[in-house]
C-alpha cells in the first residue's frame, strides 16, 4: 500500500522536476518559483546541517561536557565569532583575521598537496623509458607521453614570448591539451546523460509507471 | 621398592629424554626460521613496521598475521618464495603491533609458529620526502628572488595571455550598454587555491567596474567567499577613488548547495542580462549549465579554471577561456603586483626544472639507471 505522504512526494517531485525544465522554453513563473524554493530550502537546510553535524558536535558538545581537554577549541570559536563581528559596522575590520587565518591555512596545506600530487607524482609518472615499450603502440604512446607532458609545461611557462622557434613546444602543447579536453568532453557528456536517464526515469517509471 | 624405584627412574629418564628431543626438535624447527624482526621504519612519522624473516626454503606457505585491538589475529599477508620483508603501512605510532608468522611446509604437514611485537616511532624528519624538501626550497628560493627582484624596481617580463584584453573589452561593453557584470568566485571555498586566484581577478574587474561605473554582481556559495569578495571590491573602489559607489549587497550569499546555487545565477543571468559573465575559480558539474545559459543571453563570457575536467565544457561555449595556470598568472598579470609577478617568475623557474628534470630522468631510465627516478619518488 503506497502511503499519502508517499504519493504526495512523487507529485511534488514531478511538479518541481517540469517547473525546472520548463527554464528549456524560457524563463517562466513556475521556473522562478521552484528556483527559490529550492535556494531557499537548501540554504535552511545547510544551515541546520551545519548547526547539528559541525557545531554541536565539535563545538558546543566537546566544550560543555569536556572543556579542561578540549580549550584549544576556543581558537576556532572564538575566530567565528570574529566573522559575524561583519554585522557590526564599528567592529568590521576584526573579521579580516580570521579570514587571513583561513586563506594562509589553506594557501600552506596546498602547497605541499599539489607538489607532491601536480609536480613530484608527473615528474616521476613521465621519467619512463620509452623503448621498454612490448609493442609499437607502446612505444608510440611513451614517447608521446613524454613530448606531450613537456610541451604541455612549456604552454605554461609565462617568461618568454611564442615567437620563432618557442612557439613551436607551446603549439604542440596546446595541440596536446585540445585533444584531452576533446575526450574529456565526449566522456562527461555521456555522464551526464545518465543524469537525464535518471530524471526521465522518476517521471515515466515512479510517476507514470509506463515502465517497470 | 627397587623394582618401584627402577621402574619410576626409568619413567622419569625417558620423559626427560623426551623433553630434551623436543625441545631439540623445536630449536631445530626456530632455526629453519632464523630470524624474525619487527622493526621500525626509519626516518618516517611513526606509522609503518618492517616485518623482516629470514626462513629455509623447507617453509612454502609464511602467513603473516596481526593482531587486531582485540588480540585476534587477522590476516595481513602470504609471503611469496623468497621474499623476506612486508612493510605495516598502517600502524599506529608509539603503540606496540603484534604479528603472528605461520610457516607450513608445502604437504602442511609441518608448521612453526613465531609472535612477535614491535613499536613504530616518529623521527623529526622523513628520508622519503628529501627530494620534495630540495624542490621546494629551491622553487620558493627562487620565488624570493624574484619577488626582492621586483619589488627593486626590476622589470620582469610576463607575455601576454590570451583573454585578458577581453575582460577590460567586456567591462567596457557592459558600460555601453549600461548593464552589469557579474562575476561568479565558483564553488569552491576559500580553501581552495582557484578561489583566491579568482579574488585577485575579482579586484581588478572590481576597479575597472568602479572607473567606469559599472555594476558588479557576485553571488556566492560559501559566506566566507562572500566576506572575502566584499572586503576585496570595497578596497578595489576605495583604490580609484570611488567608494561611494560600492554596492555591498551586490556581493551576496545564495545557497551552499551546488545547484540550488546553480539555479539561483540562472535566474540572475535571464533577469539582470549582465552584458559580461566571469567565471573564475573551481568549477565542477555546473560549469556547462552556466556557461551555456550565459551563452544565451548573449553576454561576452570569460572563463578560467584548474579543473581539467570543466576546462572543454567552457572552451565550447565562452569566448575566452584561462586554462589552468593561467588563471594564477592573470591575477599576478593584472594586479602588477611585484609579490605576485615575482611569484609567478619564481614558478617559471620551476617549470624550467621540471622540464630539465623530467628529459635527465628519461635518459637515465634509457641508460637503465633508476636511482634518479627512485629518489624523486615519494612514498
Amino acid at each position: 500500500m503506497v502511503s499519502t505522504m508517499s504519493v504526495l512526494g512523487t507529485w511534488i517531485g514531478v511538479f518541481f522536476t517540469l517547473s525546472i525544465f520548463s527554464f528549456l522554453f524560457k524563463d517562466n513563473p513556475f521556473y522562478k518559483f521552484a528556483e527559490q524554493v529550492f535556494i531557499g530550502l537548501s540554504a535552511g537546510y545547510g544551515l541546520i546541517y551545519l548547526i547539528y553535524n559541525v557545531l554541536i558536535p565539535n563545538l558546543f558538545h566537546k566544550l560543555i561536557f569536556d572543556f579542561s581537554h578540549n580549550v584549544i577549541l576556543l581558537i576556532p570559536a572564538t575566530l567565528g565569532l570574529m566573522m559575524l563581528l561583519r554585522l557590526i559596522p564599528s567592529l568590521q575590520w576584526l573579521s579580516k583575521y580570521p579570514l587571513a587565518v583561513v586563506i594562509g591555512t589553506a594557501v600552506g596545506i596546498s602547497m605541499l598537496r599539489y607538489m607532491q600530487s601536480d609536480f613530484l607524482n608527473q615528474l616521476t609518472a613521465t621519467m619512463i623509458n620509452p623503448l621498454a615499450g612490448a609493442t609499437k603502440v607502446e612505444i608510440v604512446g611513451n614517447f608521446l607521453l613524454i613530448i606531450g607532458t613537456i610541451c604541455g609545461i612549456y604552454f605554461f611557462y609565462f617568461s618568454r614570448k611564442k615567437e620563432g622557434i618557442y612557439s613551436v613546444p607551446s603549439r604542440i602543447g596546446i595541440w596536446f591539451l585540445m585533444i584531452s579536453f576533446g575526450a574529456s568532453f565526449g566522456y562527461t557528456v555521456m555522464a551526464r546523460v545518465s543524469l537525464l536517464i535518471g530524471r526521465l526515469d522518476f517521471l515515466l517509471k515512479d510517476w507514470l509507471h509506463i515502465i517497470k | 621398592m627397587p623394582n618401584t624405584e627402577s621402574f619410576f627412574y626409568m619413567k622419569t629418564n625417558r620423559i626427560l629424554y623426551s623433553i630434551i628431543l623436543l625441545s631439540l626438535l623445536n630449536v631445530c624447527k626456530m632455526n629453519a626460521v632464523h630470524d624474525t624482526m619487527v622493526l621500525d621504519v626509519p626516518w618516517d612519522n611513526g606509522t609503518a613496521l618492517s616485518i623482516k624473516i629470514d626462513y629455509e626454503p623447507m617453509w612454502k606457505h609464511v602467513i603473516l598475521e596481526k593482531a587486531d585491538s582485540s588480540g585476534v589475529f587477522v590476516p595481513l599477508s602470504v609471503f611469496f618464495e623468497g621474499q623476506t620483508e612486508y612493510i605495516d603501512s598502517d600502524v599506529l605510532a608509539n603503540a606496540k603491533q603484534i604479528y603472528r608468522i605461520s610457516a607450513y611446509t608445502s604437504d602442511r604437514k609441518d608448521s612453526l609458529i613465531v609472535v612477535k611485537g614491535g613499536v613504530a616511532t616518529e623521527q623529526w624528519f622523513y628520508m622519503g620526502k628529501l627530494s620534495m624538501l630540495i624542490l621546494l626550497v629551491l622553487i620558493c628560493t627562487a620565488i624570493m628572488y624574484f619577488i626582492s627582484l621586483a619589488r627593486r624596481g626590476k622589470a620582469l617580463f610576463i607575455r601576454r595571455i590570451n583573454g585578458l584584453d577581453s575582460m577590460d573589452e567586456a567591462v567596457g561593453r557592459a558600460t555601453e550598454k549600461g548593464k552589469p557584470i557579474l562575476f561568479i568566485p565558483g564553488i569552491g571555498d576559500l580553501d581552495d587555491i582557484q578561489t583566491i586566484a579568482s579574488l585577485s581577478i575579482l579586484s581588478h574587474l572590481a576597479q575597472r567596474s568602479a572607473e567606469y561605473n559599472t555594476d558588479i554582481i557576485v553571488p556566492c556559495k560559501y559566506s566566507m567567499v562572500m566576506s572575502a569578495a566584499r572586503e576585496v571590491v570595497k578596497e578595489a573602489y576605495l583604490k580609484v577613488g570611488k567608494p561611494d559607489a560600492y554596492k555591498e549587497q551586490n556581493i551576496f550569499y545564495l545557497t551552499d548547495d551546488q545547484f540550488g546555487y546553480v539555479a539561483g545565477i540562472d535566474g540572475i543571468m535571464l533577469r539582470e542580462q549582465p552584458a559580461a559573465n566571469f567565471f573564475m575559480g573551481s568549477f565542477f558539474a555546473e560549469s556547462l549549465i552556466l556557461a551555456e545559459t550565459g551563452f544565451s543571453t548573449g553576454a561576452i563570457q570569460t572563463a578560467g579554471t584548474a579543473q581539467a575536467h570543466q576546462l572543454p565544457f567552457f572552451i565550447v561555449s565562452c569566448d575566452y577561456t584561462l586554462i589552468g595556470e593561467e588563471l594564477f598568472a592573470a591575477s599576478a598579470y593584472l594586479s602588477n603586483d611585484p609579490q605576485q609577478i615575482g611569484s609567478l617568475k619564481g614558478h617559471d623557474f620551476g617549470k624550467v626544472m621540471l622540464i630539465v628534470l623530467t628529459i635527465a630522468g628519461v635518459i637515465f631510465e634509457i641508460l637503465g639507471l633508476h636511482g634518479f627516478k627512485n629518489f624523486f619518488t615519494v612514498g
